[in-house]
């Protein structure tokens, strides 16, 4: 793993602007309150089932500010996975759309109701629809990214999706398919560690050194970066982001990240103790070196917690859809 | 007449030209083979793949997101079962995203008996393919039926499963595809790569014109007014020579291809059924759990009181595979004379 930047060292200053620190820590706590809300959605009945990323946020929010955002091979395409909220907010997401994913009403802006919380979708900006099975996202990544290729420009194509997931074929199919020789494809192929599989330990289940490891064997840049570090994240993403524009080949980046609440609400969505929370970690940081005080934190966070039980109250207002648009949507209809 | 695989071949030379296919892949598919059936022969957009059949599937999948328009190969059907939940997501993803993404792509792969494949090159997935909702599914029984189909499906905007009965792509059509020369042998100079080294070799594509057999309409094949056969695929041409036989003992029978599977023509089924009283599906997918099961049981709740005899299904036995020794394969699946057969038991059945 790289050493994070500057940290566990007395740093004279951050290295990143005041704005984009300030910028970011905002989003952290958006992300977070709203994961939290979420949580509280599925726990008071307004929902069946919470998953989501609490604890992904110092990597998941560099991420989204880093992306080309926009329709078509010209911009970025996401594939993501479901513990992107922080990254969907960074890109300038309303924090009510994913409430209404979880409530599951009419107006859910990614699925009209259908799917589970954290299944996000947005064509208008290259957010490829998250699907439950595991993984299936790094077969398609190669997909956008040759269309991008083709299409010339610097866009890229993204893909993330968890540790254990890295098991499954389509991880080493992306692996094959994004490093042809003489046909490399400009993918940012993304690992989200958190050391756990639902309940099994990362150690049980791989027994490579680093994940990224497995990108050497197909001659691709790789690093396993510590992803609870928002400041080393958003370093280490750009520089690995240029590089995929730029080169217009495939970079594999293993982000150490903590799982605060446990899987998903199948194991409680509980806050567990004993992982590192990137934002308490964070904020310490912007405290210490002037960026915000205690007290703007601390209001920032309540007003985000204010607003958002606010927008809940509304969510829960809202219609479900109703049941004869079971029939919509089976097939595009040209327009 | 050109066969199945040349217009297979003319199809998508068409749609590259004309439809906007960006992409033509699979294994084998691209230069210098050009498939293992020859239907990508010369294709400009035609390229090998990794032999790795999910990543074909997802990376059609990302090329369709993308703006492209794919299509993909899989090199027998008995592969794409490994498949299946990327094939789900495909079907799903318009729905699951309340209509915010489409994906334009086709996926084409030979299907069924009748090259003697054993367990797997001979399997059928007109029962599977049916499973997944969110795609159009058709299966050509004739070369002309081949190219229209074809360019119906490269003009899709959803995923469309384009299924190649493998014991009909070397037979040649009846009529020509628009634009066809009609010499045999010139067409096959012109489009059928040379045996040996190709590396210099470019086809000579005769002009050849839209032509487009609309999906979700099927064809009677020869009327008939005392029973209805309906079929598609491999054995659609069995079933229309068993009513051409029958004809001789005064068995008149009506021959429909489906040529899709879903959406399908049940008011063409429907019409038939009525006016004869009798029906007969035939086709080779196993028949536990069988695509014509579905048709039976329409057939039942819709046309109950207009029928003369029970619905049948003629469809492949309930077996774990197709076994390479002759006798093994013909007793597996419906051959001729277990065609003409069941419609000549089926005709003399009386209630
Ligand atoms: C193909 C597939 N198999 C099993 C599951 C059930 N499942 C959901 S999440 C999960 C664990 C995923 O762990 P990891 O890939 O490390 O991602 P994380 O959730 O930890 O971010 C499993 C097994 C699934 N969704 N898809």
């Amino acid at each position: 793993m790289s050493k994070p930047r500057l940290l566990n060292r007395e740093e004279e200053s951050l290295p990143l602007e005041r704005e984009l620190l300030v910028r970011m820590h905002d989003l952290m706590v958006k992300a977070r309150v709203l994961e939290e809300r979420l949580i509280q959605m599925y726990k008071q009945g307004h929902g069946y089932f919470w998953i989501g990323g609490p604890g992904e946020e110092a990597f998941n929010v560099p991420l989204g500010m880093l992306m080309k955002k926009g329709q078509g091979p010209a911009y970025d395409y996401l594939h993501g996975h479901y513990r992107q909220s922080a990254t969907m907010l960074a890109l300038g997401e309303e924090p009510i759309g994913a409430m209404r994913q979880m409530k599951n009403v009419v107006t859910d802006p990614y699925s009209g109701g259908r799917n589970f919380a954290g299944h996000f979708s947005k064509r208008e900006w290259n957010i490829a629809p998250v699907s439950s099975p595991i993984e299936i996202q790094y077969t398609m990544a190669p997909g956008t990214a040759l269309a991008q290729k083709r299409h010339g420009g610097d866009g890229i194509s993204i893909v993330t999706g968890g540790d254990a997931g890295t098991a499954e074929g389509d991880f080493a199919s992306c692996l094959v398919w994004s490093s042809r020789k003489g046909n490399e494809l400009p993918v940012l192929i993304i690992v989200t560690n958190n050391k756990w599989g639902i309940s099994t330990p990362a150690e049980t289940q791989h027994g490579e050194t680093h994940v990224a490891d497995r990108g050497k064997a197909f001659n691709m840049r790789t690093k396993t970066i510590d992803g609870n570090d928002p400041i080393n994240a958003y370093l280490e993403l750009k520089e690995a982001m240029e590089y995929v524009r730029k080169e217009r080949k495939p970079f594999l980046m293993e982000a150490m990240v903590s799982r605060l609440y446990g899987h998903s609400s199948a194991s409680g969505a509980n806050m567990v103790g004993n992982e590192q929370d990137c934002l308490t970690v964070f904020e310490a940081r912007l405290e210490k070196h002037g960026i915000l005080t205690r007290k703007e934190m601390d209001d920032l966070r309540n007003r985000y917690s204010e607003d958002m039980a606010a927008m809940a109250r509304q969510v829960i207002q809202e219609p479900m859809p109703g049941p004869e648009t079971i029939w919509n949507h089976i097939y595009a209809e040209r327009k | 007449m050109a066969n199945m695989a040349q217009a297979v071949r003319m199809a998508l030379h068409y749609a590259e030209e004309n439809l906007g296919v960006t992409d033509i892949f699979g294994e084998d598919v691209g230069a210098p083979l050009g498939g293992v059936f020859t239907a990508t022969q010369g294709l400009k957009t035609a390229w090998n793949t990794p032999l790795d059949e999910r990543g074909i599937i997802g990376m059609a999948i990302g090329l369709a997101m993308a703006g492209a328009k794919p299509v993909a190969e899989i090199q027998f059907v008995d592969y794409i079962f490994n498949t299946i939940d990327l094939l789900k997501v495909a079907g799903n993803t318009c729905w699951a995203t309340n209509g915010d993404w489409n994906l334009p792509m086709v996926v084409k792969t030979p299907v069924g008996s009748g090259i003697r494949g054993s367990l797997y090159h001979s399997h059928s997935f007109d029962a599977t393919a049916t499973h997944i909702p969110g795609w159009k599914i058709v299966i050509p029984s004739n070369p002309l039926d081949a190219y229209g189909l074809m360019i119906s499906a490269c003009q899709e905007i959803n995923p469309v499963m384009y299924l190649e009965p493998k014991a009909l792509l070397r037979i040649k059509g009846e009529e020509r595809i628009p634009g066809e020369p009609d010499n045999d042998k010139l067409l096959s100079k012109m489009i059928d790569a040379p045996l040996g080294d190709r590396s210099q070799w470019k086809p000579q594509w005769p002009a050849l014109e839209a032509y487009a057999v609309p999906i979700g309409k099927g064809k009677v094949v020869r009327a008939g007014s005392q029973v209805t056969v309906v079929s598609y695929g491999r054995t659609l041409p069995l079933c229309k020579k068993a009513a051409d036989d029958l004809a001789a003992e005064g068995v008149d029978a009506e021959v429909i291809d489906m040529r899709t599977l879903w959406p399908y023509d049940w008011e063409m089924i429907k019409g038939s059924v009525e006016k004869t009283g009798r029906v007969l599906y035939v086709n080779e997918d196993t028949e536990v759990t069988n695509f014509g099961e579905h048709l039976v049981r329409r057939t039942v709740e819709e046309l109950f009181y207009k029928l003369m005899a029970p619905p049948r299904l003629l469809a492949g036995k309930f077996i774990p595979g197709i076994g390479l020794a002759d006798p093994l394969e013909m007793a597996s699946v419906p051959q001729q004379g277990d065609i003409t057969a069941a419609i000549r038991s089926l005709a003399s059945e009386q209630p």
